[in-house]
């Protein structure tokens, strides 16, 4: 873990981190100090000493959510030094590393700030507000039986790269945290372009923007006002194209769709 | 709830709203600043008179007017039920936040900006507006209300330059952000278009802004 570089130097570092026992308890800034810290470590990696720290003390380690620790799940949801997964752009927590930083520097560590978002404890949240709204309309119907042929749909080649490129929303709720209005937004257009921009999300295309904004509001997340902090902070780059997207199929949805609820 | 205030409650729905009456609002103030631009006709005021008599007479303008209200109303309306439920969605604050790192300070605060120019709108059409609807002012050599002299000896006083100044600034920054905001919460976000549209907003605002305020600071300064 110290890494290969025989020039960097460890660093000793100050954090302030969020401390909450559990959803309903108050919580607070507790302030520790860490150690050789290796530049060469993620931000996620510099955790685990903190917790192997704390673990040896026999205090209890800062809990917080991870998985991949490639950049591709979307779990490690920190807001770190004011920013949705730290200073650098385009990348998730794990994929932060410590050379960002320097020796000495003071570190705050805060879980994603959202009412749909509850501590569940110290820095995870609960999430599962996305799963709902997903459940609400980011499916597509298809025919089961024998699976078609590769290219058999076709789609012009621009088309594919919208969707595609929406699709690789990881769904890490950055957007939300970065958001002054806590909006959503950016993380249910990249769902709904995803699916409205191909064939095979036609079926559905207008019950599931109707849907999906629907629960997106009964979450209680913000309204967007067009800041654009989160395609800012996005660590895959979704674009406020998609919002732009969202608004026009709701848009027409509402005024076309046979809905009368 | 029928699917219309379903719709016109939904978040999208209230910002579209904000969207098509702030789109309009940019129309009204080009009409606006394209009529006053006749305070500068040196003849003592007798055109501008001549204009703002049939604004307050025409009855096609009068009935625009109230559309004009209800412009606004829906504007600030939709804008404050917004910004209550926006602030309302982050209980728990962080506590450390740098949004400076992520975006302009003008687009955060589109809420503060907003009230800003309410209140000098308030203001404004106390001065001119409710005198010249319903106070008592002098007839000119045309037997026009002389609007004109209200206007210019307001603009004499420092205080008033300086509050209608301050709101041009503020209305500037209000529209560099909602005028290409208006267009991206109505769906008209294209690789095309949207550039062209960040252009033609800056300069927009920066237009109409500096053209509202000459008013003012040539009064104040060279008349």
């Amino acid at each position: 873990m110290a890494g290969n570089n025989p020039n960097a130097k460890p660093m000793n570092l100050t954090l302030k981190v969020w401390r909450q026992r559990n959803r309903n308890s108050e919580g607070k800034i507790v302030e520790y100090q860490v150690k050789d810290i290796s530049p060469e470590m993620s931000f996620l990696e510099m955790l685990d000493v903190l917790n192997e720290d704390l673990l040896l003390k026999g205090d209890e380690p800062v809990a917080f959510d991870h998985d991949c620790r490639e950049g591709i799940c979307g779990s490690c949801d920190l807001f770190i030094n004011g920013r949705a997964h730290g200073p650098e752009k385009g990348t998730t927590t794990c994929q932060l590393h410590m050379r960002k930083f320097s020796d000495g520097d003071t570190i705050t560590i805060e879980p994603w700030r959202a009412n749909a978002f509850p501590v569940n404890r110290d820095l995870s949240v609960d999430r599962s507000a996305f799963d709902r709204i997903i459940q609400a309309g980011g499916y597509i119907s298809v025919n089961t039986g024998g699976v078609p042929d590769g290219n058999e749909i076709p789609i012009p080649k621009n088309i594919a790269d919208k969707a595609f490129e929406a699709a690789t929303c990881i769904s890490c709720g950055a957007c939300v945290a970065a958001c002054k209005n806590a909006s959503a937004m950016l993380f249910v257009s990249a769902k709904i372009s995803q699916l409205a921009l191909l064939p095979q999300g036609q079926v559905e295309r207008k019950t599931r923007v109707e849907n999906m904004v629907a629960q997106m509001d009964k979450e209680g997340f913000g309204a967007c006002t067009n800041i654009g902090q989160c395609a800012a902070e996005c660590p895959v780059g979704i674009s406020l194209e998609n919002i732009a997207l969202m608004n026009r199929e709701f848009i027409s949805a509402k005024a076309t769709s046979e809905n009368l609820a | 709830m029928s699917w219309i205030t379903k719709t016109f409650t939904s978040s999208i729905g209230r910002k579209v709203i904000v969207a098509i009456t702030g789109l309009f609002l940019c129309t009204f103030l080009v009409v606006h600043l394209v009529g006053n631009l006749q305070l500068f006709k040196d003849d003592g005021g007798a055109a501008f008179n001549i204009y703002s008599h049939f604004m307050g007479t025409n009855p096609v303008i009068r009935t625009l007017e109230w559309v004009l209200v209800l412009g606004f109303g829906f504007h600030i309306y939709e804008s404050y039920t917004l910004a209550v439920r926006n602030r309302a969605a982050r209980k728990v604050g962080y506590v450390d936040s740098r949004p400076s790192e992520n975006s302009p300070w003008y687009s955060r605060s589109m809420a503060l900006l907003g009230t800003l120019i309410l209140i000098f709108l308030i203001v404004h059409m106390y001065n001119f507006f409710y005198r010249a609807r319903f106070g008592d002012l002098d007839p000119d050599i045309n037997n026009n209300d002389d609007l004109y002299t209200l206007v210019v000896t307001s603009f004499k006083q420092w205080w008033y330059v300086l509050l209608y100044v301050g709101a041009q600034i503020a209305l500037c920054y209000h529209l560099i952000h909602g005028f290409r905001s208006g267009f991206q919460t109505l769906g008209l976000n294209h690789r095309k278009y949207t550039p062209i549209i960040r252009v033609i907003g800056y300069i927009f605002a920066i237009v109409v802004c500096a053209g509202f305020a000459s008013m003012p600071l040539y009064f104040y300064f060279f008349k």
